[in-house]
């Protein structure tokens, strides 16, 4: 058997489980920028109450490693009574997971706007609502996106764990193939092959433009 | 369902024995990452464009892929072609090699921050390439790299769970091994968690002081 | 490939330079920094190269300490090729091991000092001497001692450079570079990056240096009363090349160029 027919016989297999893993990967994605933002700003908040809830979450998800937090929402809240699917389970922990070092991503970069644009926009009476909308994240979002593009890959990384709880993504096909084929180099490889596609390929590039565009705006580019 | 405080402390002593052995494999995975890194970052800074570019290359395609898949391609490709590993050797190399990648990165930052002025220093005493690393520049990059290798630090320990799935006897192993044996989950999981978090804020911190500890040693400020 | 058979492959003769550019050419792309600079120093002469941005001047120096490659014509020091060496009776691009060797003879001081931050001033002399040179540390260390107490900076021999004035790390940084015995000092910039009440400790040192000892200097700088007070010779370099030489006294005062009447005009204007 060559490589190419490996391929032709298993290539529906892989290309379903890339399905998955890319519906994983968005899901996720969304629920992390939503959890960043929320969190993120909740970290700037000078009300106590506030900010310890954001501190809280942001330092149990990074603290704890992102395996433990899966396995723990997939066979521990069922005996509270809280059954989730498979797929459910897998996005919610990776987005509770990258959206707690997203937080951090977005509270440092509002941090870093200068000062000097939040007495402009103070000393012209804007709403604080007005000032952080229109003049301070469009900034601070210039400023986090080259760590965001290594943490949307991170992310894509991390969708891979949830083939441990069952879900079919690129991973499971690649284990169940293993288990079926032994053919573990082909298996495992091309798995490997598409992510490091999915990574450097498409999301590097897009994230790339996506900073161009944003800087041009900016004026600066 | 209840948390059975009798059953978390019988089983508590085998799970402090998997956490040593859980920081061993972390230690060890994080000692391989540290050298081979270094190696990665010279490397990629010699005249040869061939080492620098495919060396390039490795180290992106080890940052970009799941670390968990290349556990799984390294434990099962090996008997492919003869050589047997235990899950411990192959989850060590596997470790070693992707976060080997991202401590190269690292290195590079810290380097690449040295002022060119001390390379042409070195020029005008004389020094060859390696008294150049060796005496002038590494000192000098390490300060900056310390937070992000004590990140990584971190973070390979966090990833240690990872390695449950080829059957090394880890932190997170012991619990699944607990919890099939007993039908209880909840607390060894749950003492996962909180054995994970404990170190992570405590590594934190030690880190931060360390880095300064390092400035104040090698008297830069 | 340039054809390098008209060079010599040493200098012969009674009177050879200590520093000879020969037909050097310098050039980024398209734009030609040096062109066909032809530039004698003698032994124990003292020139300074003055100018105005961009007309070449930190790129001669440069090239003389290695740390720029050249794109025509060759550098000899003490009579040897620096930056090509024979080979089969003709001169070729040097070799990394051929320039360490070379490189050995010439030393430097730079505009924003350089030195070792994680080491003290003790220590970044001792450096070279030690690693380099292969002497036994209390050789060196004796040595790098003698030197710093020239400078003036022996009691804060143990001080690490982020403890001391910017005067005080030139300082270091001349004993530094003295520590290897080179034939040629070069000094590029040197008290241009200094608070000015500073700037007369570096310059005494290098007077100091100029009228106790036989070195070879070459000079890149904007302070025209010290060029003026201890060079033999001042080169003005404009657009590449050297548009006039001649004794300080001689240029200062009856400047032959139109470019070096305007240049020194302006500079008396700023000062």
């Amino acid at each position: 058997m060559t490589y190419i027919s490996f391929l032709s016989d298993n290539g529906d297999r892989f290309i379903d489980g890339t399905i998955v893993t890319a519906l994983q990967f968005l899901c996720s994605l969304a629920l992390a920028t939503v959890l960043a933002h929320l969190f993120g700003l909740m970290l700037l908040s000078h009300t106590l109450v506030i900010k310890s809830v954001a501190v809280v979450y942001v330092e149990f998800f990074r603290g704890t490693s992102l395996l433990v937090q899966l396995f723990w929402l997939f066979y521990v809240l069922p005996l509270f009574g809280i059954t989730m699917d498979p797929f459910f389970t897998g996005f919610l922990a990776v987005g509770l997971n990258l959206g707690a070092y997203g937080a951090q991503l977005v509270h440092g970069a509002i941090k870093s706007v200068p000062r000097g644009q939040w007495e402009a926009s103070y000393a012209l009476s804007m709403s604080p609502a007005k000032r952080m909308l229109r003049i301070i994240i469009p900034q601070a979002i210039v400023i986090m996106l080259p760590a965001w593009g290594n943490l949307i890959i991170e992310l894509l990384k991390s969708t891979a764990l949830v083939a441990l709880i069952a879900v079919p993504d690129l991973m499971f096909e690649a284990r169940q193939l293993n288990s079926s084929t032994y053919l573990s180099t082909w298996t495992f490889g091309t798995a490997l092959i598409i992510y490091y596609v999915f990574a450097r390929f498409l999301i590097t590039p897009l994230m790339r433009s996506l900073e161009l565009v944003m800087s041009r705006r900016m004026g600066r580019s | 369902m209840q948390w059975d405080w009798q059953f978390a402390a019988e089983i508590l002593p085998r799970m402090l024995w998997a956490t040593v052995n859980t920081l061993m494999a972390a230690g060890i995975g994080y000692a391989i990452a540290a050298v081979l890194g270094l190696v990665f970052a010279v490397a990629q800074r010699t005249r040869f464009p061939i080492l620098t570019v495919s060396v390039r290359e490795v180290v992106e395609f080890l940052r970009s892929t799941p670390l968990v898949l290349q556990i799984f391609f390294v434990y099962y490709v090996g008997p492919e072609y003869g050589v047997s590993l235990s899950p411990w050797v192959a989850g060590m190399i596997a470790i070693g090699l992707h976060y080997a990648a991202y401590l190269s990165e690292v290195y590079r930052g810290g380097i690449e921050s040295v002022s060119r002025g001390q390379w042409e220093a070195c020029t005008a005493i004389n020094l060859t390439s390696i008294q150049t690393y060796r005496r002038i520049i590494l000192p000098q990059a390490l300060p900056p790299s310390v937070a992000g290798m004590g990140n990584y630090l971190i973070s390979i320990f966090k990833d240690t769970p990872m390695l449950s799935v080829i059957g090394v006897a880890e932190l997170m192993q012991t619990a699944n091994a607990i919890g099939g044996q007993n039908y209880r989950y909840l607390e060894p999981y749950t003492i996962v968690g909180l054995v994970f978090l404990i170190i992570s804020l405590f590594s934190a911190a030690s880190i931060r002081g360390f880095e300064g500890w390092i400035r104040r040693k090698l008297g830069m400020y | 490939m340039q054809d390098l058979s008209s060079f010599p492959l040493e200098l012969t003769g009674p009177n050879i330079p200590m520093v000879r550019f020969m037909n050097v050419r310098k050039a980024y792309n398209d734009f030609v920094v040096l062109d066909n600079l032809n530039l004698d120093i003698a032994p124990g002469e003292m020139v300074t190269v003055i100018g105005p941005s961009g007309s070449g001047k930190t790129t001669v120096l440069r090239m003389l300490m290695t740390l720029e490659t050249i794109n025509g014509g060759v550098i000899y020091v003490d009579g040897k090729p620096l930056t090509h060496m024979p080979k089969n009776g003709v001169l070729v691009p040097a070799d990394a091991k051929y320039l360490r060797k070379a490189r050995s003879s010439i030393g430097m001081c730079f505009q924003h000092f350089n030195l070792f931050p994680h080491m003290t001033a003790l220590e970044n002399c001792m450096e070279g001497p030690v690693q380099v040179l292969g002497l036994p540390r209390r050789e060196a260390r004796e040595r790098a001692e003698e030197l710093l107490s020239m400078v003036g900076m022996i009691e804060k021999k143990d001080q690490h450079p982020a403890r001391l004035s910017g005067g005080q790390q030139q300082r270091v940084a001349i004993a530094r570079a003295l520590a290897m015995r080179p034939k040629v000092m070069l000094f590029d910039e040197v008290t241009s990056a200094l608070d000015p009440e500073v700037i007369g400790e570096v310059t005494n040192v290098i007077k100091e240096l100029v009228t106790k000892h036989n070195l070879t200097m070459l000079m890149v700088t904007h302070q025209m009363g010290f060029a003026r007070d201890i060079s033999d010779r001042i080169c003005f370099f404009y657009g590449g090349k050297i548009e006039e030489q001649n004794t300080p006294d001689e240029l200062f005062t009856n400047p032959q160029s139109k470019r070096t009447q305007q240049f020194l005009s302006a500079v008396k204007a700023a000062d």
